[in-house]
């Protein structure tokens, strides 16, 4: 699960807005597979972490109900321009990916 | 010899079956904080004290809600939470009439502002349930979102 984030980090008026995009299935476990009849098993991703400068800034529990290729958005102060916004996940299988990004 | 051989093959399943049972327990371990029972509740008071240990809370006005009043696919829903609360620890998304209505919890430290904004799945017509924790206390406003294709496989 390479290269699932794209994140970006923006500074405006003493604020950083981070947006990012993760791909992911999210599968809740409950769809039929509509060929086969069966289930398709839950995949979906349970916690996203983001830190600023090694210090974590937002951390977020996640459920199956969270959108296929999730979308979050959210802002904090105290960063400028240049310091890295870092943000990671772990899904139910155990997988994980992580992304960096400079703010701008 | 049928009889070593047969022995031999049982042994071998036997660990295979250990090695997988270890390898389905170590996810689970790493994400002990992930609170199973909150996402499990079929009630949003439910799942609001399996989340935060108290399902008490008052409608605030602080707290706004950014959704589409009507959703024509339940299965992307923009959902945009928003307060002026000061001393937000955390702000948890529900959707009332989901299977288990617990979407995404985010836990925000004192440097994050008071709004996130993400994307979830709603089986149906319901309300979006916003709750934010502000000084240990728990505080709620609703939006209803009316849906027009479920977003559960239909």
């Amino acid at each position: 699960m390479a290269n699932s984030i794209r994140i970006r980090a923006k500074a405006a008026a003493g604020e950083v807005s981070v947006k990012a995009l993760i791909t992911h299935p999210m599968e809740t476990g409950l769809r039929k597979d509509n060929k086969t009849g069966e289930k398709i098993p839950a995949h979906f991703i349970k916690e996203v972490k983001c830190e600023h400068n090694g210090k974590v800034v937002v951390n977020a529990q996640w459920g199956a109900a969270v959108s296929k290729n999730p979308y979050l958005a959210f802002a904090f102060t105290g960063a400028k321009a240049g310091d890295s916004v870092k943000l990671s996940w772990v899904d139910n299988k155990g997988e994980s990916d992580s992304a960096e990004a400079k703010v701008s | 010899m049928k009889r070593r051989s047969f022995l031999k093959g049982t042994l071998a399943g036997s660990t295979v079956a250990v090695a997988v049972g270890a390898g389905l327990l170590s996810p689970r371990s790493v994400l002990a904080a992930w609170p199973q029972g909150a996402f499990d509740a079929k009630s949003a008071a439910d799942a609001m004290s399996g989340l935060f240990g108290s399902a008490d809370n008052t409608t605030s006005g602080e707290i706004k809600i950014k959704a589409p009043d009507i959703a024509e696919n339940g299965a992307v829903v923009p959902v945009t939470v928003e307060t002026s609360m000061k001393d937000v620890s955390s702000i948890a998304i529900l959707a009332e009439k989901n299977g288990t209505p617990l979407a995404a919890n985010f836990e925000l430290s004192a440097t994050a502002k008071g709004s996130v904004s993400t994307r979830i799945k709603m089986g149906k017509t319901s309300d979006v349930i916003a709750v934010v924790k502000s000084g240990g206390k728990l505080y709620t406003a609703r939006k209803n979102v009316k849906v027009t294709i479920g977003g559960c496989g239909g």
